[in-house]
């Protein structure tokens, strides 16, 4: 098992370096950062020094390995927008997207297994029926749309919830959140939903898909034969075997959140790093959206990880048959 | 004589299809008493599985008991449901599949599964309960039982495994087993090992026992009756020795002559021509007259006479009596 892991350490290490390489490509083939810096009235002078200050004169490769080093340290420069550092103006931004990810993440994946289970089990039932229709109409709907729709309904109709920000925010430490205050969880609400509703009908159909699949095998049909209560078919015998093969895939769905939730940020302007990343977009703000760009693949790689760790603590038969493998 | 553990009479069951009413299983009626083995042989397709499912309430949609009767010492089960029917299951009546490699849920460990079934029928502690576990699995001959109580599915070898099916089938001491084909997934070197285990079980502690079968050497070696259907009807019922040596039905004869084991004597073996009848296209009068020689004009316009359970040997109007070198 030591081996295995170890194996997907280094191919996760390897997928790091080929997106940190398409980062640090950003910096010499999108735009040149110091029209944007300096206004009309620059000197050459004035380039000069903001180039050397920003390592912009050196080659290539030399720039690539500086930015590794520097980003191995979460040292990812000014930003070219606030002349800040970038780790600083993230670090900032984080717990917003982290918070609202979360709350998002819970509800896609609450919701998900719950309405999934309900709905295999109740097949023929109209209510599963009535999910299952409306849980197409989630799907294919935009986010953005579903975003302005909940706020056209519960904030100009109703005016029930606030249509943007966070809210009031209770600082703890370097940390600010929300969760404290009714004005912050009230602000949750809204892009709560907007961006866990695609997530949650995702991982709902696929849960019903692999929940059938499970209850038609023999060992359900055998523990029926012997008299098991139902409930316990279900939640026991199939719900453990449904989450094998989901794990994966809302292992990977979560980590979508957090990148989806650029658009989410934007409708709802919630002050996190997608919004930070649409801004510096704008401006061009290569740091910012390199760093942007390496922390989003550091959370794929790190769920993917996690989930691959997950399938060796629920299922008994990897782990005997994938160390085996991985000891030879 | 006492009553019988299962009395099944003028069983129907019936598939609604688009191309009209199938009756896989059609009006047969058969007794097994306690530690008695009723041996059921018969062509794929003859309705052998459809009659063990409908005992014990495992019919899958849309198949349905549309007529007769099934006793359990007298209770009527055949049309129990939903709670009822379940405290029956395993408590009274337990089911080995043909399968052991997909009976078992591989995501449980033995002792969860036997556990939880014991405990599900009984009123004991769980200590007591997995005391009973490992009792279950010395009993039926697993090897260091205690150790391995915490081990999953796939830790055993299939005739291993199998041995933990029979153990769960048995550890809340049913009246009945329906045994469908338990042997046939299995190595030919475990095969005897296991119906051997079985017939000491069937005896020790008078289980009746319904053992499907294709395999006529394990009918010779373990049943005391066998069944013989054809086409959902039941063909030839009695004694393991007279049916085998003077079967009185001449599909039955066909059967024998074909199968190593009953043919001991004879030089070749003999196929019986043509195959047996889609249930969508059944012959008018006897089922069997298009393959029998002996057919005559009743027998195809006259379906043959129904077997009771209690008298008669074959359901045919021309029952072979003379030995069965003079028939074949
Ligand atoms: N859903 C269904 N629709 C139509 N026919 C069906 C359906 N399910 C089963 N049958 C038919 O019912 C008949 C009885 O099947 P059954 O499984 O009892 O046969 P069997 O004697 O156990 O055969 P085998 O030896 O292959 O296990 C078969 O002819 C089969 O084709
Ligand atoms: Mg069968």
């Amino acid at each position: 098992m030591l081996a295995y892991i170890i194996r997907r350490v280094a191919q996760s290490i390897l997928v790091l370096l080929v997106t940190g390489f398409v980062a640090f490509s950003m910096f010499s083939f999108v735009g040149d950062p110091i029209d944007n810096m300096l206004g009309q009235e620059r000197t050459v002078a004035d380039i000069a020094r903001l180039r050397e200050q920003l390592g912009l004169d050196q080659p290539f490769f030399v720039q690539y390995w500086r930015f590794l080093e520097q980003a191995a340290q979460g040292n990812f420069g000014l930003s070219y927008r606030q002349g800040r550092p970038v780790s600083d103006i993230l670090i900032e931004r984080l717990p917003a997207t982290l918070e609202l990810a979360f709350v998002s993440g819970l509800l896609a994946l609450c919701g998900g297994i719950g309405l999934g289970i309900f709905t295999a089990i109740r097949k023929r039932g109209v209510s599963a029926n009535v999910i299952m229709t409306l849980s197409l109409v989630g799907v294919s709907l935009p986010t953005f749309l579903i975003g302005i729709l909940l706020i056209y309904l519960f904030s100009v109709e109703l005016g029930w919830l606030p249509s943007f920000g966070r809210g009031e925010v209770t600082r703890l430490g370097g940390w600010t959140t929300g969760f404290l205050t009714e004005s912050g969880l009230k602000a949750l609400i809204l892009p709560a939903i907007t961006l866990g509703l695609y997530q949650m009908t995702l991982i709902m159909r696929l849960v019903r898909t692999e929940m059938l699949e499970v209850l038609r095998m023999d060992y359900i049909r055998f523990a029926r034969a012997r008299g098991i209560r139902e409930r316990a078919i279900n939640f026991h015998h199939a719900l453990k075997n449904t989450l094998v093969p989901v794990i994966t895939i809302t292992g990977l769905q979560l980590g979508s959140i957090i990148a989806f939730a650029i658009i989410t940020e934007t409708v709802f302007q919630w002050p996190g790093v997608g919004l930070l990343f649409i801004n510096a977009v704008q401006f061009v703000d290569i740091p910012v959206m390199a760093a942007y760009l390496m922390m989003i693949s550091v959370m794929f790689v790190g769920i993917n990880l996690i989930v691959d760790l997950l399938y060796f603590a629920i299922d008994p038969r990897l782990r005997v048959d994938r160390s085996a493998a991985g000891g030879h | 004589m006492s009553t019988p553990v299962l009395s099944v009479r003028d069983l129907v069951v019936e598939i609604p299809t688009r191309k009209g009413l199938l009756k896989p299983v059609d009006g047969v009626s058969f007794d097994i008493a306690a530690g008695e083995i009723l041996g059921v042989v018969g062509e794929s397709g003859a309705g052998k599985s459809m009659t063990g499912n409908a005992v014990i309430g495992l019919l899958d949609r849309p198949a349905r008991i549309a007529a007769g009767e099934v006793r359990l010492l007298g209770d009527p089960i055949q049309n129990l449901k939903g709670e009822a029917l379940r405290r029956q299951r395993g408590k009274r009546m337990g089911m080995i599949f043909q399968d052991p490699l997909t009976s078992l849920n591989p995501l449980l460990t033995v002792g969860e599964q036997l556990t939880e079934t014991i405990r599900e029928h009984l009123d004991v502690s769980k200590s007591e309960a997995l005391n009973r576990a490992i009792a279950a699995l010395e009993e039926v001959g697993i090897p260091a039982a205690r150790q391995r109580i915490d081990s999953y599915p796939h830790e055993f070898s299939g005739g291993m495994r199998q041995r933990v099916v029979i153990a769960l089938a048995l550890c809340a001491e049913p009246e009945l087993v329906i045994a469908d084909e338990p042997t046939t997934a299995l190595d030919v070197s475990v095969q005897a090992q296991i119906i051997a285990l079985l017939k000491r079980l069937c005896r020790e502690r008078g289980v009746a026992v319904m053992l499907v079968t294709h395999d006529m050497g394990v009918i010779a070696e373990a049943a005391d009756r066998i069944a013989v259907m054809y086409a959902g009807r039941m063909a030839e019922l009695g004694p393991v020795r007279d049916v085998i040596t003077k079967p009185h039905h001449p599909y039955t004869a066909g059967l024998m002559a074909s199968t190593p084991v009953a043919s001991r004597g004879q030089k070749r073996l003999r196929q019986i021509p043509g195959a047996m009848p889609r249930l969508d296209a059944l012959p008018d009068g006897c089922a069997f007259h298009p393959r029998c020689e002996k057919a005559t004009d009743k027998c195809r316009a006259e379906p043959g006479p129904t077997l009771a359970a209690d008298e008669g040997r074959a359901a045919c109007w021309y029952p072979l009596t003379q030995t069965k070198e003079a028939t074949a």
